[in-house]
C-alpha cells in the first residue's frame, strides 16, 4: 500500500496522458460517425437500387467483422500491401489509423439506429409536410429530424457508452491510450515495473467518465420530452 | 366560374383499380361532399388531387390551368409538383400535426419556409414574421383557440388538434380546401367543434371537397354531394337529389344502410 502511495503521483500522470489520447478518440469518432451514420443511413434507404445495396453490403461488412480486424487492416495495409506506409511511425499516423477505422465502425452502427429512427416517424408526417407545399429537404430538416433523435437518444445512448471502452481497442495498434499508459507500467515504465495495479486502475477513468456521459444523455433526453 | 375540373381520373394499385375514371368540376366557392363506403376510392381520389399520389390517366385543371396531365406526368418536376400542391389543401384524419411545435408554430411553419426561400417577399425578415403571426393570430380567433396557441399537439383534445389542423391548412390560402374525413378519429362529442369550422368556411364561401360519413353534415353544408362506389361516380347532384332522390339502387342501399344506424 505504501508502495502503491509512492507511486501514485507518476502513475497518474501517465494515466492521465492515456486518457487524453482516449478522450481525444472518442471525441473524434462521435464528431465524425454522427454525420457520416446519417449519409449512410441515407444510402441504405434509397430508392436507387445500387446504392442501397452497396451501402447495406458494407455495413454487413463493417458491423459483421471485429472493430480490432478493421484496425489492424487500416493500420497495416497501406503499408504491409501495398507498400506506401502513409501512417508513418508515429503516434500522429497511429491516431489517425485508428480514428477511421473508429469513425467507419461506428457510422454503420449509428446509421442503423438512425434508419430506425427515420422509418418510426409516421408517414403521415412527411404527407402533411408535402401538401403545406414544403421540400423533401424543409421535411426532414423541420419536421422528421428532430421526432427521430428524440426516439434514437435510448440506442445511441447505448454506442456511446459501448465507444467510450472500445477507445481501449486503439491500443492493438500501440496507440498510448489509458490502457496502453496503465500496461506500461507492467513491462516497466517511468522507474516503476512488475506493477499491475495501474492498469486496474484504469477502470476507474472509465467508470467515472461514463458517469459523466449518462448524466449528460439523461439531461438530453429530459430535455426531448417537451414534446409527444 | 368554374375552379377545379377533374377528367378521368384512374388508379391502379398492384391490379387493383382504385380509380375508374373519375369525371367532375366545381364551381368557385361550392362544398362538394363525397360519401360512399370504405374502399370505394374517395380518399385515394384526394390523394391525387393533393399530388400525395400520381393517377395513371386522367387531367386535373384548376383555374384554367391543367396543372396535371397523365401524358406528360413523367416530365413533371418536383418543383412544379410543389407548386401544384399549393393549389389545395389537405386536412387529413389523423390530424398529421408536427409534436414538435405549438400550435401557433405549426400553423406558421410552411408559409415561413417558402417566403425565406423567397426573400420574404421583398419584406425585412422581422417585418414578415410579425405579418405573419397576426395572420395566424386571427385564424387562431376564428377556429376559437387563441387561448391554445402556445400548447403543444399532446396537450390538445382531438377535436383541437384538427381544428389546428385546419389553420393550419388556410394560412397558406389554397383554391380548394380538402378534408378527408375530418370527424372520423374523434370522440362523438368532439366532432361538433370541428364541423362547426367547416360550416364556418362554408359561409365565408371557401371551396371545399369534403369526404365524409358524417350524413347529415355532408347534405347540410355541401352544394354538390358526389356518392362513390368501386372506384366510379355512381351518382352525383345536388344534396336534395341524393339524399332524397337517389335514382341509382347501389345509392339507395348506402344511405339505407347509414339511415338505419
Amino acid at each position: 500500500m505504501e508502495l502503491i502511495i509512492k507511486q501514485m503521483p507518476v502513475v497518474i500522470n501517465a494515466l492521465n496522458a492515456g486518457f487524453v489520447q482516449t478522450l481525444k478518440l472518442f471525441s473524434i469518432t462521435l464528431l465524425g460517425a454522427f454525420p457520416l451514420g446519417l449519409l449512410i443511413a441515407f444510402g441504405s434507404i434509397s430508392k436507387i437500387t445500387p446504392i442501397s445495396v452497396i451501402t447495406r453490403l458494407f455495413i454487413w461488412i463493417i458491423r459483421g467483422t471485429p472493430l480490432m480486424i478493421q484496425l489492424l487492416i487500416v493500420y497495416y495495409f497501406p503499408g504491409l500491401v501495398l507498400h506506401n506506409p502513409i501512417w508513418g511511425g508515429g503516434e500522429s499516423g497511429r491516431f489517425t489509423a485508428a480514428a477511421i477505422a473508429f469513425v467507419v465502425n461506428y457510422a454503420c452502427y449509428f446509421s442503423e439506429i438512425y434508419r430506425g429512427g427515420i422509418l418510426s416517424v409516421p408517414v403521415g408526417q412527411q404527407e402533411a409536410g408535402l401538401v403545406l407545399g414544403m421540400t423533401k429537404r424543409q421535411i426532414f430538416f423541420h419536421v422528421t429530424l428532430l421526432q427521430m433523435i428524440k426516439r434514437i437518444v435510448p440506442p445511441i445512448s447505448n454506442e456511446i457508452i459501448t465507444l467510450v471502452k472500445d477507445t481501449a481497442l486503439a491500443r492493438i495498434i500501440a496507440l498510448q491510450e489509458i490502457i496502453w499508459a496503465g500496461q506500461a507500467f507492467m513491462k516497466g515504465s517511468h522507474g516503476i515495473s512488475g506493477a499491475i495495479w495501474p492498469l486496474f486502475f484504469t477502470a476507474f477513468y472509465y467508470l467515472i467518465f461514463n458517469g459523466i456521459v449518462t448524466l449528460a444523455l439523461t439531461k438530453l433526453e429530459d430535455k426531448m420530452n417537451y414534446f409527444r | 366560374m368554374k375552379i377545379l375540373e377533374v377528367n378521368n381520373i384512374r388508379k391502379t394499385f398492384g391490379n387493383v383499380e382504385v380509380l375508374k375514371g373519375i369525371d367532375f368540376s366545381l364551381d368557385k366557392g361550392q362544398v362538394l361532399s363525397i360519401i360512399g363506403s370504405s374502399g370505394s376510392g374517395k380518399t385515394t381520389l384526394l390523394r391525387c388531387l393533393n399530388f400525395l399520389e400520381t393517377p395513371d390517366a386522367g387531367e386535373i385543371i384548376v383555374n384554367d390551368e391543367v396543372l396535371f396531365d397523365a401524358a406528360k406526368s413523367h416530365i413533371t418536376s418536383e418543383s412544379q409538383i410543389r407548386k401544384n400542391r399549393l393549389h389545395f389543401g389537405l386536412v387529413f384524419q389523423s390530424f398529421n400535426l408536427f409534436p414538435q411545435y405549438t400550435a401557433l408554430e405549426n400553423i406558421m411553419l410552411a408559409p415561413r419556409l417558402l417566403a425565406a426561400e423567397n426573400n420574404y417577399n421583398g419584406k425585412s425578415k422581422s417585418e414578415f414574421l410579425t405579418q405573419l403571426e397576426s395572420q395566424a393570430n386571427e385564424i387562431l380567433a376564428q377556429i376559437g383557440l387563441s387561448e391554445r396557441k402556445n400548447n403543444y399537439p399532446y396537450q390538445l383534445s382531438g377535436g383541437q388538434c384538427q381544428r389546428v389542423a385546419i389553420a393550419r391548412a388556410l394560412i397558406l390560402k389554397p383554391d380548394i380546401l380538402c378534408f378527408d374525413e375530418p370527424t372520423s378519429a374523434l370522440d362523438p362529442e368532439l366532432t361538433g367543434e370541428v364541423l362547426k369550422v367547416i360550416r364556418g368556411l362554408s359561409e365565408q364561401k371557401t371551396t371545399m371537397i369534403i369526404v365524409t360519413h358524417e350524413m347529415e353534415f355532408a347534405r347540410d353544408v355541401a352544394s354538390k354531394v358526389i356518392f362513390m362506389s368501386d372506384g366510379e361516380i355512381c351518382e352525383q347532384g345536388s344534396p336534395s337529389e341524393i339524399f332524397e332522390n337517389p335514382k341509382e339502387e347501389r345509392t339507395r342501399r348506402f344511405l339505407l344502410r347509414y339511415s338505419g344506424k
